[in-house]
């Protein structure tokens, strides 16, 4: 035991003597996440606050393109910029200007009244409610019409979907309320009788289960356990470093020279990073409850959760520590340590559904997600932060973490004690 | 006494054996010494001699412990200077000192009296607290010497323990040695100063393609080889003059 405890006073030693190293290992994690949740916040509030330019050629000039114009301006979201030439916007988007050209038709408002007087003038006349019209009304052939969107060939699919959807939604919107219209002048000539309620009847509440009713997870719930998890993860670089070094120094050779096991020496390292892996969760804790709030971000909600988020970084910081082991064990040098660490947390990362949710990944993806020790532990943390999940709930998570850290520590001893068996 | 028994290495890969069947006695609070051109095979028996290397085959035995049987036992008897430094350039020469005493088992008061002894008698003294990557080539070697003796081993094994040092380290360093010896410790030592190794050893052995060519008393090397005035002669009428490149 006094040899473990010395081999940890030595590491602590190590740690706080190299001050680079020391602020690397705990300012990067919290400028990742403070980076990360304020990029995925905006691209949460795009619909809600962010102005996009786009261009508007409105070629209807009529009410219908008024409406949408209207719509538009009251999204908050997209700005609108009016030009009257399309060859002009769409040169414009091309060029990587504009997101987007919104492409009215000539002559969409007065085609869509018609459209729309024509099929009610069908209905009323099939109630007996109307005479019938002559035969050159009821051939007339109304061409359907079409609103040309030309989206920046950069653009991203989510905002294009968004849009789209917005716009689809606008247009039925308006359809409806044209046809309300043409029902409402043709049954009754007092335009202040309102016979049709246009209001929409059916709407949605979005609720999560097993929690207060008011109560939604923002974005900083979300992100800062993704991205605590994958800084974590990351502890695999400065530990496999650390190892390395020693070997260079030749320090390894004089302990393995030595009467003390090289499960002794992990155990001293394993203390001091785990150390070092809860002090960066807390610190990126600290910066989601009173940072984000100032930077304009959702504040993360740690109420009642804390001991149970504690238990789950302990066990994370293990799992990660023990892949960081067992690499700076296998590994001969830097070159091959660092590339391949910093790549397998972004793999294992992307496994684990940091960067994409597992539900949407491709069915083997999803298989294969089960052996990312980041999934569990992600799984654990979306368990207390928005589950509100208990001990026992999280105790096959951690489990797993547990044993996937005692699996690599004893292939790397025995990895070790192969090859320098003497 | 170390009794070295047909022991040989063959590296994975390798044509040629590093140490090919090398018997060898070292008494009891000898000065032993072991000679030979670069890629000799002197390194790899020490290496073998301190577990860290695995022999192809053969076996030795120190103070009559088995190195098979006795791996760990062994471990606390010997010491090893290694070749390179092997210390933590960013700790102090105190704190690389206690890591390394306690991983004997050495602790408390006991510890500190042996590292600062050993920083004292090497003239280290005044620079404990002085972190090593501060320090000249000499005086890292010193402390690699104090870092190997702390727990007074029985038999001290040291890989060319003055390359690249000043006189006064190189002087400090072999009196120091002595001063062990004469107190009861067995020293095996590599080197390529012949003319060191002549006045400081009590007997050499030298070496060449992993096998013994001669040993004896350094004198009576001298005296046997015809035309020889000193052990460099006699290293250089054994060996031959080719160069030993290899990679």
């Amino acid at each position: 035991m006094h040899k473990l405890w010395v081999s940890t006073y030595k590491e602590f030693l190590l740690l706080i003597r190299d001050w680079g190293g020391l602020a690397i290992l705990f300012l990067m994690p919290l400028v990742l996440l403070i980076v990360i949740t304020l990029v995925q916040d905006s691209t949460f509030k795009t619909v809600k606050e962010t102005k996009i330019p786009i261009l508007l050629v409105d070629l209807d000039d009529g009410t219908v393109s008024k409406s949408i114009h209207e719509n538009f301006s009251e999204s908050r979201s997209l700005e609108i910029i009016k030009k009257t030439s399309e060859t002009e916007a769409i040169e414009l988007v091309q060029k990587g200007d504009y997101q987007l050209a919104i492409i009215i038709p000539k002559g969409l408002s007065t085609d869509l009244d018609k459209k729309v007087t024509t099929n009610v003038d069908g209905i009323l006349e099939k109630f007996g409610l109307r005479e019938e019209k002559d035969t050159i009304s009821k051939t007339l052939k109304i061409e359907p019409k079409e609103i040309r969107l030309y989206f920046d060939p950069a653009t991203q699919q989510s905002f294009k979907s968004s849009i789209k959807n917005g716009i689809d939604k606008m247009i039925s919107k308006i359809e409806i309320e044209t046809i309300y219209n043409a029902f409402q002048e043709q049954l009754t000539d007092d335009a202040s009788e309102i016979i049709f309620d246009t209001e929409s009847f059916i709407t949605f509440t979005e609720i999560v289960p097993g929690a207060d009713r008011n109560y939604i997870p923002n974005s900083t719930q979300h992100n800062v356990p993704a991205w605590t998890l994958f800084a974590i993860f990351f502890i695999i670089l400065p530990l496999s470093i650390n190892m390395i070094k020693e070997k260079n120094q030749g320090t390894f050779i004089r302990l393995r020279t030595q009467p003390v096991s090289y499960a002794t020496v992990l155990g001293g390292k394993t203390l001091i990073f785990l150390i070092v892996c809860l002090i960066q969760f807390s610190l990126m804790l600290l910066i989601g409850v009173y940072l984000f709030p100032s930077l304009g971000l959702p504040q993360l909600d740690v109420r009642d959760k804390l001991p149970l988020l504690y238990i789950t970084a302990f066990f994370a910081g293990l799992a990660a520590i023990g892949l960081g082991l067992l690499i700076g064990t296998i590994a001969k040098s830097q070159e091959q340590s660092a590339p391949f660490g910093a790549t397998l947390v972004v793999i294992l990362a992307a496994l684990g559904g940091v960067w994409v949710p597992v539900f949407v990944m491709p069915s083997t993806m999803q298989l294969l997600s089960n052996i990312s020790p980041m999934n569990w532990g992600l799984n654990a943390f979306y368990d207390v932060f928005l589950r509100n999940a208990g001990v026992s709930e999280i105790i096959p998570e951690i489990s797993l973490l547990l044993g996937f850290f005692v699996l690599c520590t004893l292939i790397a001893v025995i990895y070790y004690e192969q090859k320098n068996a003497v | 006494m170390i009794q070295i028994d047909q022991l040989s290495k063959k590296y994975k890969g390798a044509d040629f054996y590093a140490v090919k069947d090398l018997s060898l006695a070292v008494h009891e609070e000898e000065i032993f010494g072991l000679l030979g051109p670069n890629g000799a095979g002197k390194t790899t028996l020490i290496s073998m001699l301190s577990a860290l290397l695995k022999p192809t085959s053969g076996s030795f035995s120190i103070h009559g412990l088995d190195f098979q049987r006795h791996k760990n036992e062994l471990k606390q008897h010997i010491g090893i200077v290694p070749q390179d430094y092997a210390l933590y350039p960013s700790l102090t020469a105190f704190e690389n000192l206690h890591y390394f005493g306690s991983m004997y088992g050495l602790k408390g008061h006991s510890l500190q009296e042996r590292i600062l002894s050993g920083l004292k008698t090497l003239g280290l003294h005044e620079f404990a607290h002085k972190r090593i990557r501060t320090f000249s080539g000499g005086m890292k070697r010193r402390i690699n010497l104090i870092a190997s003796i702390l727990h007074e081993p029985k038999v001290l094994f040291l890989d060319e323990p003055t390359v690249g040092v000043d006189v006064q380290s190189k002087s400090a360093i072999l009196e120091h040695l002595k001063h062990l010896n004469h107190k009861g410790t067995t020293i095996i030592y590599t080197s390529h100063h012949l003319n060191e190794a002549e006045h400081f050893c009590t007997r050499v052995a030298i070496i060449d393609h992993g096998k013994i060519v001669c040993k004896g008393q350094p004198k009576d090397l001298v005296v046997e080889q015809k035309g020889a005035s000193n052990l460099e002669e006699v290293f250089l009428a054994r060996t031959g003059k080719a160069l030993r490149d290899y990679a």
